[in-house]
């Protein structure tokens, strides 16, 4: 038996770095310190749905093959389409998509991410207004109030309160709710005990006491926390404040905000059903903070204003730094989609929605983005590496996409992989593969290779590798004319 | 015949814990289906519906209609609003219109819920099937 220490969990932009793995005869039998998800992936992620073997589609089935004879179909599709699309990346190491980058350029195609459905708005307007950012390690020992926008990290980024906000005890912030947690953890501890003497003695356990819930809302020493979101998540059951935000409003209260950080008055009683005098009361909590922090999810940016509705965060930040100093941050989904973003913009200049198919990169989401792509059936081909746009693509999209010729690079037969004519099952990055991936506020850290692949199965970056040199090799074979 | 109650709400779609461990443990598996072909709704506004939690539901948008799972929302009030957590039983009624951003409105859309006692909710196999004609 071994035990790894500091192994960074592959599954949400938070990219915990303090798991801690046990390994028995080449497999993962333990994990500690991982929210639900990290233990789901780190335990789960071998299974009967894992792809073993190449795959590919013949007479509408698909069947098994050999790794080249895969390699040479998918090159030969890549090679012959006028404008294809390589998306994903997300969920893959830095190295990959390094090499992706250079197989669109080589084939003058499109290479866009997933942040085209996540924050992809974000970054539109990150280009428009600027962004006064930090890091999480200034967050968790500064941050004397937290805003969570739009953005339930209880369900998307579990340890994102207990690592790095409300939960976090940092050097200059208190925590509130450690005392909290550590009677709810003593209380955990003396039921065991109590249910280890039941077991032993045969004795009547004592009468449970009366479990006390915790209230919707509860004022506490330490750093605040403020949820805006349409729904009362779990994220806004703990929060100090929480504000209950009416569909597609959003908008319009962060420039309520905006007005009210600026001294301005609001004439009318509500803003997207918030009483303004509750308003003022959270617009003065935000000025009064020393160092203050919005975090906002793609509840920003997937309903009406989409990167509208981040210009009006950013400038409500803005106004902010005015009177204290405050910073905002894009919670980001997938572990390395930040990563796909910062190597798209070092090897091209843009972060996303890359088109190569005049020779040089080009950059117009809303053009040369995957979705606008797919729904004006543009593409005649498509490489989709670690994502599963099948299962989180509106169908319209999906339609185009599974129509003309697909190739899969995925380590699970994900509804993508089922719709695919060649798929090559994968190691998965940060398990079975070492690579590099950027936490959500562009710290990069190195994710662990901790046991080996199946046999067989390469990683993303050596099949890219594979499937780049024997389109360069057809390519040769058969110049084209305008050379 | 009496008619089924037709209910106007805003949908919402979204990440839900129960879909992020299934995900990771794989999309073909029945922990994957059961996680995302729901429909979390106010226990008001299934009142109105006059149906039971885990009752099937009819979602409608202008851009498709899809038969799912009624669940009754832990996370209330939200009278009007439904949620769907992200898959492909939420991909059939989403609206793709990206105007110009590269992004689908996937949060606030307008839909309707109706009873659907008699239909059936597809697995992801004949779903993909229906939607798409290729398996």
């Amino acid at each position: 038996m071994q035990t790894i220490n500091a192994v960074t969990c592959p599954v949400c932009g938070c990219l915990c770095d303090d798991i801690e793995l046990t390994i028995q005869n080449g497999r993962i039998v333990k994990v500690k310190n991982g929210c639900a998800v990290c233990e789901a992936k780190f335990l789960g992620y071998n299974n009967e749905h894992r792809i073993l073997r190449p795959l590919i589609r013949k007479n509408g089935k698909l069947v098994e093959t050999s790794l080249e004879e895969a390699i040479r179909k998918a090159a030969g599709i890549l090679a012959e389409a006028n404008y294809p699309i390589l998306y994903g990346w997300s969920s893959t190491s830095c190295e990959a998509t390094r090499v992706g980058v250079e197989l669109a350029e080589e084939i003058g195609g499109v290479i866009d991410n997933t942040a085209v459905v996540c924050h992809g708005p974000s970054i539109l307007s990150i280009q428009n207004v600027g962004i006064s950012s930090c890091t999480l390690g200034q967050i968790r020992h500064r941050a004397d109030l937290v805003v969570y926008w739009g953005s339930n990290p209880w369900s998307a980024h579990p340890r994102h309160i207990e690592r790095y906000t409300a939960f976090s005890e940092g050097r200059f912030q208190k925590s509130a709710w450690k005392g909290y947690l550590a009677k709810v953890k003593a209380s955990t501890v003396k039921k065991k005990i109590e249910s280890a003497i039941r077991r032993v003695f045969f004795k009547k356990a004592p009468s449970p006491q009366p479990r006390k819930g915790l209230p919707p809302t509860m004022f506490k020493e330490g750093r605040k926390l403020i949820v805006v979101d349409v729904r009362r998540t779990k994220s806004a059951e703990i929060a100090d404040y929480f504000i209950q935000v009416e569909p597609n409003k959003d908008y319009e209260l962060l420039q309520a905000f905006r007005a009210l950080v600026r001294d301005q008055e609001i004439d009318v009683d509500k803003v997207a059903g918030i009483p303004v005098e509750y308003l003022e009361e959270v617009a003065d909590l935000m000025i009064r903070c020393d160092f203050g922090i919005l975090f906002f999810g793609v509840g920003l940016t997937m309903s009406k204003g989409k990167l509208k509705n981040i210009d009006a965060a950013l400038s409500l930040v803005r106004d902010l730094n005015m009177r204290t100093k405050f910073a905002i941050m894009p919670m980001r989904g997938h572990f390395n989609v930040t990563g796909a973003n910062t190597v798209s913009t070092w090897q091209t200049g843009y972060p996303y929605a890359v088109d190569f198919s005049l020779g040089y990169p080009r950059y117009n989401p809303g053009e040369t983005s995957v979705m606008d792509i797919l729904l004006n059936e543009e593409s005649d081909a498509s490489l989709i590496v670690a994502s599963d746009p099948v299962a989180n693509f509106p169908k319209k999209a999906v339609g185009h996409l599974v129509r003309n010729p697909l190739i899969v690079i995925d380590p699970h037969m994900n509804p993508t992989a089922q719709m695919a004519d060649v798929v090559f099952p994968s190691a998965f990055v940060g398990i079975e593969e070492s690579g590099t991936a950027y936490r959500m506020d562009h710290v990069p850290l190195p994710l662990k290779k901790i046991v080996d692949p199946p046999k067989g199965v390469l990683p993303d970056q050596e099949i890219l590798k594979r499937i780049l040199s024997k389109v360069r090799e057809l390519k040769e074979k058969k110049p084209t004319e305008a050379a | 015949m009496k008619k089924n109650p037709r209910l106007p709400v805003t949908l919402l779609t979204g990440r839900t814990i129960e879909q992020g461990v299934a995900k990771e443990y794989g999309k073909a598996s029945k922990e994957y289906m059961e996680s995302v072909s729901v429909c979390y709704i106010d226990p008001e506004d299934l009142k109105k519906l006059g149906i039971k939690e885990k009752a099937n539901v009819l979602v409608s948008t202008d851009f498709g209609s899809v038969v799912i799972k009624a669940l009754k929302s832990l996370r209330t009030p939200h009278v009007g609003v439904i949620f769907i957590p992200y898959g492909p039983w939420a991909n059939v009624v989403v609206d793709p219109e990206t105007h110009g951003t590269g992004m689908p409105f996937l949060k606030g859309i307008p839909a309707e819920v109706e009873p659907a006692q008699d239909k059936p909710v597809l697995s992801l196999k004949e779903l993909l099937k229906q939607q798409f004609r290729k398996e």
